[in-house]
């Protein structure tokens, strides 16, 4: 294998493994491509450790010599110096988890630190595990994925009279980053999208992506409008967008920077929807916090969860000072703006910030969450995540390239798929039976979006990974975790079905720390999944007697 | 109308009327309560708003007991059920459950009417070798008289929890029987060869008592005692910041910032940890280490209180059910003087003497239970009711300041006890996930007292939300499916053989909680839109 230049040690013995919530063990390490291995000597009991590489953010590593002064004045030789010594990794992992191996002999510490730190963050996608990632029971799949725009729209024949599906960027050239297929207004022909694509940055123009059936009112999501500093109009965006309210007073337009920050976006080709040309558009600014102010209020979360010092004041004013759970606040509260106004006041709303690839997807798959039924069961939340976000363009390779322990300079890191899953397990939270699934599912998916065997989350968009073959050469993760065997796991045992809209409550004392992830490797999230697998067992007793 | 509920407001739950100026629209009363509730009354002519002000003014402060609810409270009960519902709770049948008297722990007669110490039970235990003379001689030497006596004898490790008084030792005095008595507490413990002693107050704190000829065990004079000070402040910072954490609570729409902020400004979580701390020191020196631990704070009704009955819950799962709290709290609280008529102002008397000690109980006991969700036979809602009849007056239970106050007063013949009431309604007060044979519930509780494990009481300080209709309740939904289960058993084991169309439905069980529209708290979603921007 191509990555044998980077192993210059493979199996070292007598290696001391200590990890969260278990007895150190002693037994013999192994690095592979893309694998630390850990096997337990103890014959009886054999654990063994399973490590992708992917999920190691950071390393540190400390060598000492054990021979102390008396090597250093005696003239023993190099390697017998080398021998006597030992060192230490610790291992900071993307799921949070922090390992520890103690190994014997400095140069063997040396070459497996080294194999870690450059097998860890490969940047080439297909030499990513996912690729090699052959599960013998399984056979690659034929179909890849849950859902798409053509599913979407296929299922949905209330859309078919005002709405209709266009290829125009079926080989990518209208928009990089959006997929082949997407809905638009009936009225709307492909060459004007060409033209409105030209005036959103990124070419992602505006496109429906959740029907209310309710009221037959739409959300559309796209980049900003690139009107400069000179005020230039584009006047194809604009027919696009009346076209979507037509027969409608008028619509909405949340914007998710605040307004100063919209103006300030014209010095750099950007800007916002003017009142004078769009005049039956509706602007709110909320502003949403982003990009490296994110990925460091999660590095300063992470902190405070660490931190030894056992002081209330300490850990509150920590807590505050990371931001996160404001961050939580701001994007429930912002969603349940979006779903007032379809909801509610019955208007159709267009979502942006400036590239439409993180805040927005945020937002509208909240706001989906909050009012449609459809997406609260297992297989609903995947598809849309699936619409939403893999397909819709989410660039997880970047954002998801490191998380918080990493000491390597920031560049597009920013956990905005992270704050969705809180995002949603706070309203699974609120409404303990509203969602189909389960907390473990939001689990899977917070780790497997930093490090997988599946290909799913790889790459940036739906023309990267139909490059690389993504869809013929990995497996699809929503299609495992939809597995008979999985289900069960992944789904909520108090689900009832809701028809209404479910309001979260973001008043700060109903919003909590996730513990479940930010705490899952302490002793105190064992009881309270214990708990969950004790309200499991009563609803299958229940279900049994119930049958019988 | 049933959804319809009529407020009802006991005087005694009414800690503060507030007058607000008159508007036209007319005039309003701003009544808050001591369980943390807010009711306003609007009242359209203003006399009539002057009449009802001053009325409730003088009924919520009592001066006398005789004006207190439980002595005119009259439920439809004889006698007999009134004498008998005193003896629900039986102190010294605990006493037996937990091994004593033994060879080891005596019962004493030395209190008998109350001769050593007024605010003590009559009832107490010693180690066997507490002679009269050491335990009068040592009562001389603490605080009030409170002498050690024992509080929870853990019979795995025979080491034992036991508690009193500061000693009235200044900078230098000393006292024979009180050394002799700490070494009787060591020698009635056979697995170890020194106790704790175990001061809940801050070092300074108890420094400073000193020079007032109090102060604490100085370790040259008593042989084999570690001396550990635990750091719980007194009634009087807890007192202000109480009153911060509930104005955390009535916040309107906080940012989070703000929120977190009154938290940590507050200082309540501080307190709580530190009295858990407390609580999970005592437990392990017995639990783990097997050594004995006596326990004082100054006069040994507060701290003392707080750091012995968190033990015990730590210690022993009964003190986890529905009746063992009740009995926890009869023995730890009320049978050891903790003066319930002044903490939680029961008459208008010295505000200085008022401190939200026992809440603080019960709120480590809420934690706990949110740790270990399935360790805990009560919910949330039995804590709160205990909490609001701490206050309420309606029983006697907790009126007085001791025992023989109680008894003096003759509470027995002229009031009804709590707990039955209580353990009628268990129904209501029961946690459906609560398994006693899962891992998490059995045996001592080992709680992780980190930081990140507390957070606020939301059922207790968060008003805005209370008015509303609940949302969705797993624990309801529980309960439902529970008894479901229960029922569908025993037809099933009644007959075997199911009716043609029968049983065999699946539905879900109990009235779920329909409450997904928007509910009316106050800063929900969208409330404050604002305009949209013009340009």
């Amino acid at each position: 294998m191509e990555f044998a230049e980077h192993i210059k040690t493979a199996n070292v013995e007598d290696v001391v493994l200590r990890q969260p919530l278990q007895p150190p063990s002693r037994g013999t390490l192994c690095i592979t491509g893309h694998h630390l291995l850990f096997s337990d000597r103890e014959e009886s009991d054999s654990r063994q450790v399973l490590l992708l590489l992917r999920n190691i953010d950071a390393t540190e590593k400390s060598v000492e010599n054990l021979t102390g002064y008396s090597g250093f004045f005696s003239n023993a030789s190099h390697s017998e110096r080398m021998s006597g010594s030992s060192g230490t990794i610790t291992m900071k992992c993307k799921d949070l988890r922090v390992l520890q191996l103690d190994i014997p002999g400095m140069e063997q510490c040396l070459n497996i630190a080294h194999s870690i730190e450059t097998l860890s963050c490969l940047d080439c996608v297909s030499e990513m595990y996912p690729f090699f990632y052959r599960p013998v029971e399984l056979s690659l799949p034929e179909q890849w994925g849950l859902s798409s725009p053509e599913m979407h729209y296929s299922q949905m024949k209330e859309l078919y009279e005002k709405w209709r599906l266009s290829t125009v960027n079926r080989d990518y050239s209208v928009c990089s980053s959006y997929p082949p297929a997407v809905i638009v207004p009936k009225s709307i022909d492909d060459d004007t999208l060409k033209k409105a694509a030209k005036f959103r940055q990124g070419g992602r123009f505006p496109v429906l992506c959740y029907y209310h059936k309710k009221n037959g009112m739409v959300i559309m999501r796209s980049s900003q409008p690139l009107l400069g500093a000179n005020r230039k109009r584009c006047k194809e965006d604009e027919l696009l967008l009346q076209a979507v309210i037509e027969g409608s007073d008028k619509g909405y337009i949340i914007d998710t920077r605040s307004r100063q920050q919209a103006q300030q976006a014209r010095m750099t080709g950007g800007g916002f929807e003017s009142k004078s040309f769009y005049s039956r558009w509706k602007r709110f600014h909320r502003p949403m916090e982003r990009g490296k102010a994110l990925q460091e209020s999660l590095i300063k979360l992470v902190e405070a969860c660490g931190d030894e010092s056992n002081n209330m004041d300490r850990w509150l004013s920590k807590l505050e000072n990371s931001k996160w759970l404001s961050h939580v606040q701001n994007a429930l509260s912002t969603a349940g703006l979006l779903v007032e106004c379809v909801e509610r006041d019955g208007h159709s709303v267009l979502v942006h910030g400036s590239e439409g690839t993180d805040c927005s997807l945020l937002i509208s798959t909240l706001a989906q969450l909050i009012m449609d039924p459809c997406c609260r069961t297992v297989e609903g939340f995947l598809g849309l995540l699936e619409r939403e976000w893999i397909q819709a363009g989410h660039p997880f390779q970047q954002r998801c390239a490191h998380s918080a322990y990493s000491h390597a300079r920031l560049q597009q890191e920013s956990p905005v798929f992270l704050l969705l899953m809180d995002c949603v397990w706070q309203l699974w939270r609120q409404f303990p039976l509203a969602l189909g699934f389960s907390e473990a599912l939001l689990l899977r998916l917070a780790t497997e979006v930093y490090a997988s065997d599946y290909g799913t989350f790889l790459c940036n968009s739906d023309q990267e990974r139909c490059a690389l073959g993504v869809k013929e050469r990995t497996h699809c993760l929503f299609q495992a975790l939809l597995r008979p065997t999985q289900r069960d796991y992944y789904s909520n045992p108090l689900y009832e079905r809701t028809e209404l809209a479910i309001w979260p409550s973001v008043h700060p004392q109903s919003l909590q720390l996730w513990k479940g992830y930010f705490l899952r490797w302490t002793q105190q999230v064992r009881h309270l999944e214990e708990a969950q697998e004790e309200i499991r067992n009563m609803v299958i007793e229940w279900g049994k007697l119930a049958c019988s | 109308m049933e959804h319809i509920r009529t407020p009802k407001v006991l005087h005694s739950m009414v800690s503060s009327v507030e007058r607000p100026p008159t508007t036209p629209s007319g005039g309003q009363l701003i009544l808050r309560c001591k369980d943390f509730r807010i009711f306003q009354i609007f009242i359209p002519q203003e006399r009539d708003g002057l009449d009802v002000h001053a009325s409730l003014a003088r009924l919520s402060r009592p001066e006398k007991y005789s004006e207190l609810y439980c002595l005119s409270f009259n439920p439809n009960v004889n006698k007999e059920e009134r004498e008998e519902s005193w003896n629900f709770i039986d102190l010294m049948a605990d006493y037996k459950r937990m091994g004593v008297p033994n060879n080891l722990w005596v019962a004493t007669a030395a209190n008998g009417e109350y001769r050593v110490c007024d605010t003590y039970p009559s009832e107490l235990f010693v180690p066997k070798s507490a002679t009269p003379t050491i335990i009068v001689g040592s009562s001389r030497f603490r605080s009030r008289g409170r002498f050690p006596a024992l509080s929870y004898f853990h019979q795995d490790t025979l080491a034992a929890v036991c508690r009193c008084s500061q000693p009235l030792s200044g900078f230098s005095g000393r006292c024979q029987e009180d050394e002799m008595m700490l070494q009787a507490l060591m020698k009635s413990n056979p697995g170890s060869d020194y106790i704790y002693v175990v001061d809940t107050r801050p070092k300074l704190n108890a420094m400073a008592n000193r020079a007032a000829g109090k102060g604490y065990e100085n370790e040259d004079h008593y042989t084999n005692i570690k001396l550990q000070f635990i750091g719980i402040e007194n009634i009087h910072v807890m007192r202000s910041s109480q009153q911060k954490i509930i104005d955390v609570g009535e916040m309107r729409s906080p940012s989070m910032t703000d929120f977190l902020w009154g938290l940590e400004n507050s200082g309540w979580l501080k307190h709580i940890k530190a009295i858990l701390d407390a609580g999970v020191f005592v437990a392990r020196a017995v639990a783990d280490e097997g050594v004995s631990v006596l326990v004082h704070c100054s006069d040994g009704w507060d701290r003392t209180a707080q750091a012995c009955s968190v033990a015990s819950i730590l210690l022993d799962p009964y003190y986890r059910t529905i009746r063992g709290l009740m009995v926890l709290i009869e023995r730890d609280w009320v049978s050891f003087g903790h003066k319930f008529s002044h903490r939680y102002a029961h008459l208008d008397r010295d505000p200085k003497e008022v401190s939200p000690v026992i809440d603080q109980f019960l709120e480590c006991v809420w934690q706990l239970s949110e740790q270990f969700p399935c360790a805990f036979e009560f919910n949330e809602r039995f804590l709160i009711a205990i909490h609001t009849h701490v206050y309420s007056c309606q029983y006697g239970t907790f009126l007085g300041n001791s025992q023989k106050e109680r008894r003096d007063m003759r509470l027995h013949e002229r009031t009804h006890s709590v707990w039955p009431q209580l353990w009628k309604d268990r129904g209501e007060y029961t946690n459906p996930l609560y398994k006693a044979e899962l891992s998490q519930s059995q045996g001592v509780l080992r709680p992780n007292t980190s930081p990140y494990c507390f957070k606020m009481w939301k059922g207790l300080y968060n008003h805005a939300e209370k008015s509303t209709p609940p949302r969705q309740s797993p624990a309801d939904f529980l309960s439902a499916v529970r008894e479901e289960s229960q029922q569908l058993e025993e037809e099933l084991t009644n007959h075997q053989e199911v009716p043609p169309g029968g049983t065999a439905h699946h539905h879900h069980p109990g009235s779920r909680q329909e409450d997904r529209s928007p509910d009316g708290e106050a800063d929900h979603l969208g409330e404050d839109r604002g305009s949209p921007e013009e340009d």
